[in-house]
């Protein structure tokens, strides 16, 4: 039991509330409303606060808020500063020269890979490979201690991921390094070499952490855990445009219906498709599908505009992943689970199989002689205009919508987050675990895990 | 890795299971376990944060303030140039794509009237600046609490760490935006590069604390990349100001300061203390 079991059966109503939800990495409250007959009535994941960086971008100087909008958050700045560098680009009119993009394609890959690995074996792993038995509670400080071994190569992963950002690009985390217009610095040889070999390395954990996870933790996905949180909606992700494959950097967005069938639109087009609803009890806003003109609803039984994003989604949209051991893993999933997966645990099967992708595309863009070009930025000149710059970020796509004024300040801005995609589905897939454990008013402290369960799988 | 295994860490919502409340209904009084020391990250922006950073207080003996949120505001206090109302009508009623609707008022902790570093509503004991703070300093600071001693942070700013090459007054008259890449020889070291400021390019190392690069010796993170400092790690001194400090730097350099971009930007990292107010922007104006 992770945590204390929480009173008898009740016949009043009265609510339940779970907060803060920890091992994710932001910040959320859960509440749950119990009726009379001690049934969930309604379960409710609350944002609690927000921070305006939609308004207080407004004036900057277009150039410098690709270095402001990375603290939004700081395990995927790398995606922040991608797609607001983007966006700006689309304002100027900038092109990036093949060095450039190569450079910020890099890292933006290198980033998914750290942050994959910090979410399964830090945060979710302990729901699943810690002796609850002998622990209080299931961290990663009792992986340490359960599991030295296993623990000194996780931390040993985490921190190269990071060290290769670093040496190379100044910071791993709030980084400078993109610019409008490409890249502050070309790549040595030198340190062309020294990255591949680490890549290589961090290739071969990727191939591990996969088989370690099938035999300890995707083989305890039984029925029970495989309807944890289970929810049929849609799923929106990026796709290469010419081949319909697994892309995380530069593409089109594809939003698949539940049945499979999809619509794909560029960056530019993304009212179109995706409108935002706002609830009374959330300062984020809840992203759903316009484009298929049902409306939101987030009722288990009748869900209107829902779909998902993060790796499961990615995985579900590509018609393939383009570097042959993810594809091998992807056909195994396939065969196993079909397109689209529903499961939302599986988004822990999807998060290793992008974390192989990711290692091999390191691999393959440090391979590419191009990488290592003298020729990484175009200069910019200010001026008015619009861009929206879109990236997968590792909880979902990433959108920044900005316009600037004739000397190139930012007039207007709108972003839409990974992780807010996903606030509807969660919302659902809270709603489900609470309904499906919780009765006649009896609250286990393994339900209340079980909950959070269901939410830490969207990595939040 | 070494140093976790001599603390015993109670409370660490990221990593750890822990709860605010009795999950039972009862009562509604935060629950946070006692502590010889409590870290808390973060600026204070809504009525929540403040009860948990009081909570803290009453239950740590010492209090850091970690990372440049909590010490100087950080990024969310540029918020504090405009007016909440501003933003939440943006946000819920103009967004391209957003339903209009009603400001969210349920369940949700209200807004505080602006942004506050920790400092302004708890005692704090130590500060432990940058975005994020280096680990080395981390561990230094921790390791000599261990040893019963008093934390210490660098007192020099990035200019005194930084290699690159000064040739100093009346080099720049003017300052330029940084929208074409600093020129240096990508094969040779920073220490070969010209001073940014030199350059032409806004570079706020002057006025910000050391200690991005950690404890062994390299050039700051951003000069590594190629790129100027923006000034993460906060001012020099706890009661410096960065953007009173940066324009007298240029001035007494002989650089027109005049034609600079949105100076407003340049207190993005320590907008807290009531530097970066709504007046603020009427004066720009």
């Amino acid at each position: 039991m992770r945590q204390t079991v929480a009173g008898s059966a009740s016949a009043s109503a009265r609510e339940i509330i779970i907060e803060p939800v920890t091992r994710i990495e932001g910040h959320a409250r859960i509440g749950i409303r119990l009726d009379e007959s001690g049934g969930v009535a309604e379960a409710r994941v609350h944002i609690m606060s927000m921070r305006g960086f939609e308004k207080f971008i407004e004036g900057r100087a277009a150039e410098e808020v690709p270095g402001i909008v990375t603290r939004i958050c700081g395990i995927c700045p790398w995606q922040h500063h991608l797609a607001s560098n983007k966006a700006v680009d689309g304002c100027v009119g900038a092109e990036v020269p093949p060095a450039g993009r190569l450079l910020r394609e890099l890292t933006q890959v290198l980033a998914h890979i750290s942050d994959k690995v910090l979410h399964f074996f830090f945060l979710a792993g302990p729901d699943f490979f810690v002796d609850s038995q002998q622990c209080s509670a299931g961290n990663i400080m009792t992986i340490a201690a359960q599991a030295p071994e296993l623990a000194k190569r996780v931390f040993a992963m985490r921190y190269r991921g990071q060290m290769m950002l670093e040496k190379f690009a100044g910071r791993a985390i709030h980084p400078d390094a993109i610019v409008p217009g490409g890249f502050s610095k070309p790549m040595s040889r030198l340190e062309r070499d020294q990255l591949h070999a680490d890549a290589l390395d961090q290739l071969e954990f990727a191939r591990f952490a996969l088989d370690f996870a099938k035999e300890h933790v995707f083989s305890q996905f039984d029925a029970g855990l495989m309807q944890l949180g289970d929810i049929s909606t849609g799923f929106l992700g990026m796709v290469n445009p010419e081949d319909g494959g697994l892309e995380l950097s530069d593409g089109i967005l594809r939003l698949m219906r539940p049945d499979g069938s999809f619509h794909e639109f560029s960056g530019r087009e993304y009212t179109d498709f995706i409108a935002e609803h706002v609830e009374p009890w959330s300062y984020a806003k809840f992203p759903y599908a316009r484009g298929w003109g049902e409306g939101f609803s987030m009722q288990l039984d009748d869900p209107r505009g829902i779909y998902r994003t993060n790796c499961l989604a990615r995985i579900n949209v590509a018609d393939f992943i383009p570097t042959p051991l993810a594809q091998a893993e992807l056909l195994e999933f396939r065969s196993l689970f079909g397109r689209p997966a529903q499961s939302t645990m599986l988004y822990h099967w999807a998060r290793l199989i992008e974390l192989l992708y990711a290692c091999e595309k390191v691999v393959e863009l440090l391979e590419d002689p191009a990488i290592t070009g003298q020729q990484v930025r175009s200069d910019v000149v200010p001026k008015a205009g619009r861009g929206v710059g879109c990236v997968e970020a590792p909880r979902g796509t990433l959108i920044h919508d900005y316009s600037t004024d004739e000397e190139g300040f930012i007039t207007r801005a709108n972003l839409i987050v990974g992780t807010t995609h996903n606030l509807a589905p969660i919302n659902m897939s809270v709603n489900r675990v609470a309904r499906d454990l919780i009765k006649n008013g009896e609250v286990t402290g393994e339900a209340l895990n079980r909950i959070e369960m269901a939410v830490r799988a969207y990595d939040p | 890795m070494s140093l976790l295994g001599r603390f015993d860490i109670v409370y660490m919502p990221i990593l750890m299971d822990h709860k605010y409340f009795d999950s039972s209904g009862g009562s509604r009084e935060i629950h946070i376990p006692k502590a010889r020391l409590g870290l808390i990250s973060g600026g204070v922006r809504n009525e929540q944060q403040l009860r948990i950073a009081e909570k803290m207080r009453r239950q740590c003996d010492a209090i850091w303030a970690f990372g440049t949120c909590a010490a100087y505001g950080g990024i969310p206090a540029m918020m504090n140039i405009f007016e909440d109302k501003d933003l939440f009508r943006r946000y819920y009623r103009t967004a391209e794509g957003t339903d209009a609707a009603p400001d969210p008022s349920q369940v949700i902790p209200p807004f505080l009237e602006r942004t506050f570093a920790l400092d302004e509503k708890i005692a704090v004991d130590f500060i432990l600046a940058g975005c994020p703070p280096h680990h080395d300093f981390i561990a230094l600071a921790l390791e000599s609490i261990l040893e019963g001693k008093s934390p210490e942070a660098p007192l020099v700013s990035v200019c005194d760490s930084c290699p690159a090459k000064r040739e100093g007054k009346g080099s720049a008259q003017r300052i330029r935006r940084f929208v074409e890449n600093a020129r240096y020889q990508p094969d040779k070291p920073i220490a070969e590069m010209r001073c940014l400021l030199d350059q032409g390019i806004l570079c706020m190392g002057p006025v910000t604390l050391a200690g991005c690069a950690g404890m062994n010796g390299g050039p700051p993170r951003c000069i590594e990349a190629r790129v100027p400092c923006r000034g993460c790690y906060g001012p020099v001194r706890k009661d410096g100001n960065q953007i009173m400090d940066i324009l007298n730097a240029l001035v007494s350099n002989g650089i027109d300061t005049k034609n600079l971009a949105d100076k407003l930007s340049l207190l993005r990292f320590s907008g807290a203390h009531g530097r970066l107010t709504k007046r603020c922007v009427q004066k720009a104006e």
